[in-house]
């Protein structure tokens, strides 16, 4: 049996739940022993590639480009997994939501700005009217909250997923840990 | 005439267990360390029966019922925790999480939260329902003390406290359904408020964040809520 191919990504979070898969230190190793990691921060590749037995999304959607990618990526992953709070629930970028678009550039560029008074809209992703979680755009599989979710309950998850087992993550962590 | 208990036989989870006839299903069950999930019920404050986390099956009723409300009879059979149970306990809390705003990162009560914790006991990883991302007010009026909706349950145990305990009844609810709502005296802003004492009960009893202290960082409150039964037993002596 060849390896797992594994890969990770971001849309709209904060990279913390990366961080925290990073703190899983040396036993990286392990990870890599059993899979090979296709795609992500951690890594080169331009473009997300097919076939992925696992992806873990960290970030909520929050522009068309994040669409765009989320759709891509379920398209070419066996077993998609919301990574952190923001994926779940869209938690802190989520909290744009009870305000127009207009408002938000406005306070942001106009208000917020001492010189430059323009919303930059050249060469950027377009805002969607609210940040959403993942699995209310694409079918998600599993869920892994936390903010950021601890690093021995990510390296419980994916050892897990790579023996081809459905994590049990009950009592294990929660929302905003 | 004094009336005289009768103690009541019945089946909880294929245990048999005892209890007086006054006393509640939730009320046997905890006597008999047979976990049931609660929100709106606390030790010390009249039931209310709204939240539902506390439902049970009982033999031969098709509905699902809530046993922090419902007493004990003879023969009675009762299960407390079936996957029918559970699904709608779980659903109960996901419709809690979309109805308003809980973004735990960054909440005062994170860790220390009760809607919280049954989330992590009952196994809600994710809410199934679409979130609706209410616009909710703040109330940062009083000199101690902030009410924030955005984290509200309305599991009315404020009112309680407020009412049966302060003897106040500066709390209460408006509305109805999904636009209820917290209010202060006749909705007026808390810092306001003829009527409040300033004690805390509310705070304190208070599940969540929703109500809390001034100047507390997220994750640092904390309830104290061992006054409540102690304050209760100290009536009832006197
Ligand atoms: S009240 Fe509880 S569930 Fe709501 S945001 Fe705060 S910690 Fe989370
Ligand atoms: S502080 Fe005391 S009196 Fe004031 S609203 Fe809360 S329980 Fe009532
Ligand atoms: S403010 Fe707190 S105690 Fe009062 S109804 Fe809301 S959640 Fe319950
Ligand atoms: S605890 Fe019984 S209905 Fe709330």
């Amino acid at each position: 049996m060849g390896k797992i191919k594994f890969a990770t990504t971001w849309l709209d979070g904060c990279s913390g739940c990366h961080m925290s898969l990073l703190d899983i230190d040396e036993r990286i190793l392990d990870v890599l022993s059993a899979a090979d990691i296709v795609y992500g921060p951690l890594v080169d590749f331009k473009d997300f590639p097919q076939g992925v037995d696992v992806t873990f999304v960290e970030g909520a959607v929050s522009s068309d480009e994040d669409e765009e990618k989320i759709i891509k990526i379920r398209q070419n992953t066996k077993t998609l997994v919301s990574f952190g709070d923001c994926a779940i629930t869209a938690n802190i970028p989520g909290m744009r939501n009870y305000y127009p678009t207009k408002d938000i550039f406005q306070r942001a560029y106009f208000e917020n700005a001492d010189i430059n008074h323009k919303t930059p809209l050249i060469g950027i992703p377009h805002l969607l009217p609210q940040t959403r979680p993942i699995h209310e755009v694409v079918t998600v599989d599993i869920f892994l909250p936390g903010c950021p979710p601890p690093a021995d309950v990510i390296f419980f998850a994916i050892t897990e997923l790579l023996q081809g087992r459905i994590p049990d993550l009950t009592g294990k962590t929660r929302f905003g840990k | 005439m004094k009336k005289v208990s009768q103690i009541q036989t019945l089946v909880i989870d294929g245990k048999e267990v005892g209890g007086r006839h006054d006393e509640t299903i939730l009320q046997v069950a905890r006597e008999n360390d047979i976990f049931i999930p609660t929100l709106c019920h606390l030790d010390g404050l009249t039931e209310y029966g709204g939240c539902r986390m506390c439902i049970v099956e009982i033999k031969g009723m098709p509905r699902l019922t809530p046993s922090c409300t419902t007493l004990i009879r003879e023969g009675m059979v009762v299960t407390t925790n079936s996957e029918r149970i559970m699904e709608y306990r779980r659903g109960i809390l996901a419709l809690l999480f979309t109805e308003r705003n809980h973004i735990c990162s960054a909440c005062v009560s994170n860790g220390h939260c009760e809607l919280q914790g049954l989330a992590l006991k009952l196994g809600l990883t994710h809410v199934e329902f679409p979130y609706i991302f209410p616009k909710m007010p703040v109330d940062a009026t009083h000199d101690r003390f902030i009410a924030d909706h955005n984290r509200c349950v309305l599991c009315s145990r404020c009112v309680r406290v407020c009412h049966e305990v302060e003897g106040a009844h500066t709390k209460d609810i408006m509305g109805r359904g999904i636009t209820a709502r917290i209010i202060t005296d006749l909705m007026q802003d808390w810092g306001e408020s003829k009527t409040c004492t300033g004690c805390g009960k509310c705070v304190h009893v208070c599940p969540t964040g929703a109500l809390t202290e001034k100047g507390k960082s997220v994750a640092e409150m904390e309830k104290r809520r061992q006054f409540l039964p102690y304050l209760k037993l100290m009536r009832e002596r006197s």
